[in-house]
């Protein structure tokens, strides 16, 4: 209770450097939570998302750039395959499923790929979960008909019955608009995945589009593989990349997306040093702001000590104020945490389609406040120290 | 403590510091001095002559370089430095000349924590002790917010506030004017007598020790002065 009452007092007494230190060490928590959280979910998410496909069939190239274009919709096609080739592989007792997509062309910077109805129908893109129409029904496969992903229709402004050009390549630009206009027939329910982003059009009408080449109007982008087996996959990765030289089998897509982040995974490793930095700087603040009030102090603690205070007692009370400047700073860390993780998941929704979950339970919302609220403490030792070695008579004057 | 026995009883107490030149300086040669429980004393001392030393080695705020300071019944200076700490919030009342109270706390807090070291917070005794020297209507006031005559009432208020046995009064009235001083020279006798402790008054002002029916002179009392004195 005593302890309590000299505490919080001082907390009050000295309210403007407590509430700054308290709001820097929110900042170093928040940021410190932010990015092992984006690092944590982004890695696990990105190498976990595979749009319900175990691999992507396409032409000769870097599995990765298959896979973030074939998947993620982000990079470009590294080219086109013929027709046959998905109706090969399409026929392979090892496969499951083959859906061909075709892309190319997009809508203000949304693109636009063309696919087949089974991709809605047969696909389970989670466990458990398929993709379902909020509005609207599907495409018609032969006609100039398209279903948008939830995120592409709530930034395009698109609703069932509306009409669009398409625009050629995957980069807007006003002078490429296709002569053909769609119509919109359906929006897909949010799914979190990189499909909410894409108008889907029926694989026919992007081959076909006006102003492609005639020649590739029966090529397909890409062939996304449901397999029977894991093995089925490494027997396919044999046939396709090691003993052909025309296609890459880019299997399995989630331990290609790991590769990446391994590849960058110095970059986290820096920017989690940074964070860590961040931390001990502000809590390094919680030492400086207590030792520079220390000579405030010093009349108070001789004025306890003579009213019967310990020493002890004293070297306690600064301790305790330190954890509890740090412990108020990791409360506020959360609102920052809770902004900056907002922030980043809306920009990756928007590139990727991909949604963060930012309150979902990770294990440094319990380890950083802790660690963090322990270093402040210790950074309390210091001028605990001085409050313990203060001398009482020399600091009670005047001396009659 | 036997029932004939002193509240306070010294005994060969000697201090000294040792001066920035490196030379050791002897302040405090007390061969014997003793205070009855109830009684009130006032010691006589010009300013630097100790007497603020001499009172923090009672209240066991400064270790004794030799000598014995028994305070009911306990050997103050047989003792290390967390039981004197204990010892003293439990049987002494201090008051300062500049009032020495915390800022940051309210007077009742500032009271509050007279007792806290000792038998622990008591808010009704707190309050009855804050009205008792006029300043019930004041709780929650901070002392920069009191005039400095109601500074020292709360500084008196908060040295009774433990129950004490023996309260130490080091200039008292040294910051107020002649009006303040003289009523809060009463109260502090009053409080005293009513709380059953006795006083021990140091001061160089003759209007504050004239009130007093027992003056010592502290230059009687420490050698150290005697030897000083030409």
């Amino acid at each position: 209770m005593t302890l309590a009452l000299i505490v919080l007092r001082s907390l009050r007494q000295h309210l403007f450097s407590t509430l700054i230190t308290a709001f820097s060490i929110a900042l170093a928590g928040g940021l410190l939570m932010s990015v092992w959280v984006v690092k944590v979910q982004s890695q696990a998410t990105f190498t976990q998302v595979n749009a319900g496909f175990d691999a992507v069939l396409g032409a000769r190239g870097s599995k990765l750039q298959l896979v973030l274009n074939a998947i993620f919709h982000l990079e470009a096609s590294p080219g086109n395959l013929a027709f046959a080739d998905y109706e090969f592989i399409k026929q392979h007792p090892a496969v499951k499923l083959a859906v061909p997509i075709a892309v190319g062309d997009n809508l203000r910077g949304y693109r636009i790929v063309g696919t087949m109805p089974e991709f809605f129908r047969d696909v389970e893109y989670a466990p458990g979960k398929t993709f379902s129409l909020r509005a609207g029904q599907l495409f018609n496969p032969t006609a100039k008909e398209a279903v948008l992903g939830s995120f592409a229709a709530e930034k395009l402004g698109l609703k069932v019955g509306d009409i669009f050009h398409p625009f050629h390549g995957l980069v807007y630009d006003e002078k490429n608009q296709h002569a053909e206009t769609y119509t919109v027939t359906g929006i897909l329910a949010s799914s979190n995945t990189p499909v909410d982003k894409v108008i889907w059009i029926p694989l026919h009408g992007l081959q076909t589009m006006s102003g492609h080449d005639p020649k590739a109007a029966t090529d397909v982008s890409a062939v996304l593989i449901q397999l029977r087996s894991p093995t089925a996959g490494f027997m396919l990765d044999m046939m396709y990349n090691k003993q052909g030289n025309r296609l890459t089998f880019a299997y399995p897509v989630g331990a290609i997306m790991a590769d990446l982040f391994s590849k960058i995974s110095w970059f986290d490793q820096v920017l989690t040093l940074v964070a860590y930095l961040v931390a001990l700087v502000s809590a390094i603040g919680v030492l400086v702001a207590i030792y520079n009030s220390m000579a405030a102090r010093r009349r108070d603690i001789a004025i306890l000590r003579a009213l019967g205070a310990g020493r002890m007692m004293l070297f306690g009370a600064v301790v305790l104020e330190a954890t509890m400047i740090g412990a108020l700073g990791m409360v506020a860390a959360f609102a920052v945490y809770g902004v900056t993780v907002a922030v980043v998941a809306a920009v990756i929704r928007a590139q990727t389609g991909i949604l963060l979950e930012a309150w979902s339970y990770n294990p440094v919302m319990l380890w950083a406040p802790a660690g963090m609220i322990v270093l402040c403490g210790a950074c309390g030792l210091l001028p605990a120290w001085k409050a313990y070695r203060t001398d009482v008579a020399e600091n009670l004057a005047p001396i009659s | 403590m036997t029932p004939s026995s002193p509240l306070l009883r010294i005994a060969g107490l000697r201090k000294s510091f040792v001066s920035p030149e490196g030379e050791r300086k002897h302040i405090v040669n007390v061969p014997e001095f003793s205070l009855e429980a109830g009684q009130q004393l006032a010691l006589r001392g010009e300013s630097g002559s100790g007497k603020t030393t001499f009172l923090h080695l009672i209240a066991g705020i400064l270790a004794a370089d030799a000598g014995t300071v028994q305070l009911a019944g306990c050997d103050m200076t047989a003792l290390g430095e967390h039981a004197r700490d204990r010892l003293r919030a439990e049987n002494i009342g201090y008051i300062f000349q500049t009032f020495n109270l915390l800022q940051g706390y309210s007077c009742l807090e500032n009271v509050l924590l007279g007792m806290a070291f000792g038998a622990g917070m008591d808010r009704a005794h707190s309050k009855a002790m804050l009205e008792r020297v006029g300043l019930g209507h004041r709780l929650r006031h901070f002392p920069r917010q009191l005039s400095t005559g109601q500074q020292q009432r709360v500084a008196v208020a908060r040295a009774l506030a433990n129950h004490p046995k023996l309260v130490l009064a080091d200039e008292p009235t040294g910051n107020l004017d002649h009006k303040n001083a003289h009523e809060s020279l009463a109260l502090i006798r009053e409080t005293c007598r009513e709380n059953g402790a006795a006083l021990l008054l140091v001061s160089h002002d003759p209007g504050v020790l004239g009130t007093f029916k027992e003056v010592r002179d502290f230059a009687e009392l420490n050698q150290v002065l005697q030897e000083a004195a030409p």
